[in-house]
């Protein structure tokens, strides 16, 4: 009844923290239907609320949409976070693009069998900071403006300190050669919206704890 | 000097097929330098242009295009084929992501080890015919229009058409239970520009064969 935004996840990361992220930047109230059990999974389906059978599940202006990159450019859309023009958007979806590329191997290293992990944390570590971090670095140093794309405030920024802040969760010290990446940080950390959802208490969640990995495993497989 | 978008990826479908074929039915001509050897993949790594040293890249209106969904949204956008306004939009998305999970699982197949395959595609055939054509067949159902959002072709109907046909190459009978799609196939099919590249000759790619497998792996470290 609240026309408010209303999430159905897990209560945890995954693939819904970006839209929490991305709703929370745009200073959009949202609420939460949290899925704790796989029976709730199945309630879902049954009501023929999830179009592909899946979760994230957003109900917003009437629809109940799916797929994460669809929910993602529907909320900046609308809340203008996706650049002024095309070639804007062009931009902001190659940023985006690969900054979610780099989500799912830090989303993906609680779920890694024992004896791969090592492996795959030097895999994270090699990729951000060889691969992405360098590019947004350039992006930065090139422009010299405060915004990835288009002097002004977009989902590329959001998506990116998401990312950030992640990946030092992963190694405190990966920015260590990246200073306008720490300066960007900082920056964009300290705007209104984001500020408040980076406080205790916020719907951002924390980072997966090995402990709870059975207990997702058994809701979604 | 042509103007025209010139892509750059391997001589297979991949990752770039998608992008060939939303090109083609927006009638837009497109040249293709294909990667062969790692050395190719290196030059245009050294080059500096690839933004985060991945193929697919399309060079189109002065960019060096990476991320095959950024470089599908830009054409889809830019030849209006991504519906009216904010919730076709919404829509169409939508239903790409499932055509693009749907694809996806099809476009690994080759590459997982031989013991796996036979299971794996027990598994897409189960997915395709449970989870993802039945909301195709209900949303024609529902609307009763020739296209799937919008009353009008967007780039939601080129990806299924192009979804359809892979699936069918996987079990050729696989849309026995689908009516809907089953027109949805023969009237998309029709369309002048996708017709024509239906046509052998075109810039259609083949599905991968055991050969092409061995040049991607070697290319791509994989």
């Amino acid at each position: 009844m609240s026309g408010k935004p209303k999430l159905y996840y897990f209560n945890g990361r995954g693939r819904m923290e970006s839209i929490r992220w991305l709703l929370a930047a745009a200073g959009v109230e949202f609420e939460e239907c949290f899925l704790e059990t796989k029976d709730d999974l199945t309630k879902l389906r049954k009501d023929g609320s999830l179009l592909f059978q899946q979760v994230p599940m957003v109900e917003i202006d009437g629809m109940k949409m799916v797929q994460s990159r669809a929910i993602g450019n529907y909320i900046a859309m609308k809340y203008n976070l996706y650049g002024k023009d095309l070639k804007e958007r062009a931009l902001i979806d190659m940023y985006v693009e690969a900054v979610i590329d780099l989500n799912e191997l830090l989303m993906t290293h609680p779920f890694q069998p024992a004896d791969k992990k090592e492996q795959h944390f030097a895999t994270i570590v090699e990729k951000a900071t060889n691969r992405y971090f360098p590019v947004y670095e350039k992006v930065l140093k090139d422009h010299g403006q405060d915004f990835l794309v288009g002097n002004q405030f977009s989902r590329a920024d959001v998506q990116l300190l998401e990312t950030l802040l992640m990946a030092e969760e992963c190694k405190p010290d990966i920015l260590a050669k990246f200073p306008l990446l720490q300066s960007f940080k900082a920056r964009i950390s300290n705007i209104p919206t984001v500020k408040k959802f980076l406080q205790p208490g916020s719907q951002r969640k924390p980072p997966l704890q090995e402990k709870d990995v059975p207990k997702l495993m058994k809701i979604f497989h | 000097m042509a103007g025209k978008p010139k892509l750059h990826y391997t001589k297979g479908r991949g990752k770039m097929e998608s992008i060939r074929w939303l090109l083609a039915a927006a009638g837009v001509e497109f040249e293709e330098e294909f990667i062969e050897t790692k050395e190719d993949l290196e030059k245009l790594r050294n080059d500096g242009s690839l933004l985060f040293q991945q193929v697919p890249m399309v060079e189109i209106d002065g960019m060096k295009m990476v991320q095959t969904r950024a470089i599908l949204s830009y054409i889809a956008a830019k030849y209006s084929l991504y519906g009216k306004d904010l919730k076709e939009r919404a829509w169409i998305d939508m239903y790409v992501e499932g055509t693009t999970d749907l694809m996806g699982m099809i476009m690994y197949l080759p590459f997982q080890p031989a013991d796996t395959k036979e299971k794996n595609l027990a598994l897409i055939i189960e997915r395709v015919t449970t989870r993802y054509f039945p909301v195709y067949e209900k949303a024609l159902k529902d609307h009763g229009h020739d296209y799937l959002v919008g009353n009008k072709l967007s780039w939601a109907d080129i990806h299924l058409l192009e979804a359809i046909l892979m699936a069918e190459e996987c079990k050729p009978d696989i849309l026995s239970a689908f009516p809907l799609l089953q027109a949805f196939k023969g009237r998309t099919s029709n369309i002048p520009t996708i017709k024509k590249f239906l046509q052998p000759g075109s810039q259609r790619k083949p599905p991968a064969d055991e050969k092409f497998v061995a040049i991607v792996r070697k290319i791509f470290n994989i």
